[in-house]
């Protein structure tokens, strides 16, 4: 900055560009330090002290005890505390990895038999698309309640219609087994998210040159061939950046299990855990390190994922 | 509707000319918090019409979700955060040594009407000598029995839990096969939530079991009677419960047995008056006695409940709030409640109102349920409990969904209480 009088005649034109797109990025990243790295320092900050909520600005610094601490007793038994020895959490992040390997590999078949289906021509196709989206457009607590309401098992109308048809014999309480409790967040997430990822695989499969097909139709190749050979490689790089959003999504999931299953040991994730921690359980701090683990989970998560999957999210081809 | 419309616009204008006067004694707004089931939305409105019409404030009700625990993690949120627009928050009984730094000490303004109420209530909402909130009714559990079947079948209303199994089974097999196919024995709240906490208690306590966390801060969980108890409740569920009743709070178990498809059902007593609404299927069908006991023991229990209503130390209209919370917490309101709502009040002397008497039969009856009450550890275990109830009812759901013996998961939640009482709670 201090040079700027002296040398800015002296500049070339890309170092031009490079400090003109600096001042209009500026905005950006000075709201995004605000709303997205300054809270994220706070949540680590607080991890490592002892802040409760009734005093959120008391805490002090305690290092990484509410990670992993050792207290060896008088007797000289060597007792180990914290989030990673707690096995509530552990249970949760299994539980979180579960739903959301099974809701995105759920999702993303069938969002791709959607988009499939809305890529053909045919009379009315801009409705359907449109039509299709509602699930998505829903606020998640307000779906989330309207199904809870659907799958109660004495009132509901899912066990009245599958007693109905003579698929069960007697009301099956969804959400409170153990059993179908897990099945019934995926079912409600599946419901909501399949339009999301058609809707981005839409988008890539309108990418494909219709040429393409034209010259396979003219060779005679097998429509499933095709599909694997050629539109399967074309759309990927849509596929990889469509199915690492829902994985984001699914990896942090909340508001559903919240309203559908709250207390449920068996569909508890990581942000439900941690959430009752920072609020219920007046352990702030130690929320606050479960948040922290979600984060890191998160990160190690898409950098594998880029890298193994060699997704191209600079969006520059690999040049 | 109307009418209260109107009037309420009369009292804003009154209160705009007051303003417009320039006159010190400005309106205020005050905004209250409770969470809310059946009616009470509705009854709140003309409960607080008398106090809106003598001071000109207005008031202005935010329902939350019916569960406590929800309400709770909500209060904490806002109270942290210095929410100034809230006045009055409804606390449930359990609350106060948890949120008493966040609210007003109502001591020396409640000093006439204090003495009133039942002092052990008092003392449960009195932390280190700052009186945090004001009772504005008590709850305690009753077992809810439909009078017409229990007669057709020739049953007195059981004494103990095992005697309550055995009649529901035989009252829900008779009618099933008399063509009431969905009719169910016995309706509760078995969801993971603070109600199963309190049902659980009930059965732990009324089976000599002890209450999970003794008042001097042992821990007292892990007993045979405490087993038993738990192994009996396992029975029930979708034998003479329905399976749905693991997920279950007051309003599931309520709808159940407003539709006339339940023989039992344990419940607060605001389902009573709701029970005899016009709407109701069971209208003049049923009874409540107190709940049964079990396992040899002779003393049932009810778990103690009630709210209160606290005043929040950001409220920017103290004064007012305070004057609400007394008038909410006084003798006028509190009977109110009871004749509108089946709300037990706190207030001694209103057990022995005629009106009340006449009116809500039930209620000088509570009595004694209300003798038998027992409370939740929420004193011992101060700023833990939250967490002790969560660990408590997560064992006790994990029993009753089938994951674990009684035995094995009442030996895990004494090892995981002790670690969380570490060198005291």
């Amino acid at each position: 900055m201090a040079d700027t009088s002296s040398t800015s005649g002296g500049l070339t034109l890309p170092q031009q560009r490079q400090r003109a797109a600096f001042w209009f990025l500026a905005p950006m990243l000075f709201a995004l330090f605000c709303v997205a790295a300054w809270p994220l320092g706070r949540t680590i900050w607080f991890s490592l002290t002892d802040t409760t909520l009734s005093n959120l600005y008391g805490g002090k610094f305690i290092g990484f005890d509410n990670y992993l601490s050792m207290r060896t007793l008088s007797s000289g038994k060597v007792i180990w505390r914290g989030t990673l020895v707690d096995p509530a959490w552990w249970n949760a992040v299994w539980n979180t990895v579960r739903f959301s390997v099974v809701s995105v590999t759920l999702e993303t078949l069938l969002g791709l038999i959607v988009a499939l289906v809305l890529n053909a021509e045919f009379k009315g196709r801009g409705l359907v698309r449109a039509a299709i989206l509602i699930p998505w457009a829903i606020p998640t607590i307000v779906s989330a309640k309207m199904w809870s309401w659907m799958l109660n098992d004495q009132y509901g109308i899912i066990n009245d219609m599958l007693l109905r048809l003579g698929v069960i014999d007697q009301k099956i309480a969804w959400t409170a087994n153990v059993d179908t409790a897990m099945a019934a967040v995926l079912l409600v997430d599946v419901w909501k998210t399949t339009p999301f990822m058609a809707l981005l695989i839409l988008a890539g499969l309108q990418m494909v040159p219709r040429d393409i097909y034209e010259a396979a139709r003219i060779d005679g190749v097998h429509p499933v061939r095709v599909f694997f050979k050629v539109t399967l490689p074309l759309i990927r790089p849509a596929l990889m950046v469509a199915v690492i959003f829902r994985m984001l999504d699914a990896l942090r999931i909340f508001d559903l299990v919240y309203v559908l299953t709250p207390n449920s040991a068996a569909t508890k994730t990581m942000s439900v855990i941690a959430r009752e921690n920072l609020i219920d359980f007046d352990k702030f701090a130690y929320g606050s390190a479960q948040s922290t683990l979600l984060f890191a989970i998160l990160s190690v998560f898409v950098a594998l994922y880029i890298w193994l999957g060699k997704v191209d999210l600079a969006g520059d081809g690999g040049k | 509707m109307s009418i209260i419309t109107g009037r309420a616009l009369r009292s804003a204008a009154f209160g705009a000319l007051l303003a417009g006067l320039g006159l010190p004694a400005l309106a205020a707004d005050i905004t209250y918090v409770s969470g809310a089931v059946g009616n009470a939305v509705e009854n709140f409105k003309s409960l607080v019409k008398p106090w809106e019409e003598a001071t000109g404030n207005t008031v202005t009700l935010v329902p939350m979700p019916a569960s406590t625990t929800d309400q709770f993690g909500q209060y904490r949120l806002w109270l942290a955060a210095g929410n100034a627009d809230v006045d009055l928050y409804q606390t449930d009984v359990i609350w106060a040594p948890q949120l008493a730094d966040q609210f007003v000490d109502l001591t020396e303004a409640a000093k006439d009407l204090a003495p009133q109420h039942f002092p052990s209530i008092i003392e449960s909402q009195t932390v280190d000598g700052k009186l945090v909130a004001l009772p504005i009714f008590t709850d305690a559990p009753a077992l809810y029995y439909r009078k017409d079947l229990l007669d057709k079948y020739g049953k007195q209303p059981p004494k103990t839990w095992e005697e309550l199994g055995v009649i529901a089974k035989e009252i829900q097999d008779a009618e099933r096969a008399a063509g009431n196919p969905d009719l169910w024995g016995f309706v509760w709240q078995g969801n993971a939530y603070e109600g199963l906490t309190c049902n659980a208690l009930e059965w732990v306590k009324s089976f000599g079991g002890g209450q999970i966390v003794e008042p001097d801060g042992s821990i007292s969980i892990n007993n045979p009677q405490a087993v038993a108890a738990l192994e009996l409740a396992k029975s029930w569920v979708g034998t003479v419960s329905p399976g749905g009743v693991l997920a279950y709070q007051e309003e599931e178990a309520r709808g159940v047995w407003q539709t006339g498809n339940a023989v039992f059902m344990r419940n607060w007593p605001y389902a009573y008056t709701l029970g005899n609404g016009d709407d109701s299927a069971v209208k003049g069908k049923f009874d409540v006695v107190p709940l049964p006991t079990g396992g040899g023991n002779d003393t049932s229990a009810a778990t103690l409940g009630g709210w209160n209503v606290a005043v929040s130390k950001y409220s920017k209209n103290q004064e007012a709030a305070i004057s609400l919370a007394l008038y909410l917490a006084g003798p006028e309101a509190q009977k109110q409640r009871a004749l509108n709502e089946s709300n037990l009040p706190t207030i001694v002397a209103l057990y022995d109102d005629p009106d009340i008497a006449a009116q809500q039969p039930i209620i000088p009856r509570w009595k004694d349920v209300f003798l038998q009450a027992v409370p939740r550890p929420s004193a011992p275990t101060k700023g833990k409990y939250n967490e002790v109830s969560s660990k408590f009812w997560s064992a006790v759901h994990s029993t009753l969904s089938g994951e674990g013996t009684a035995a094995e998961n009442l030996e895990v939640l004494e090892a995981d209480l002790t670690d969380l009482k570490g060198s005291g709670w």
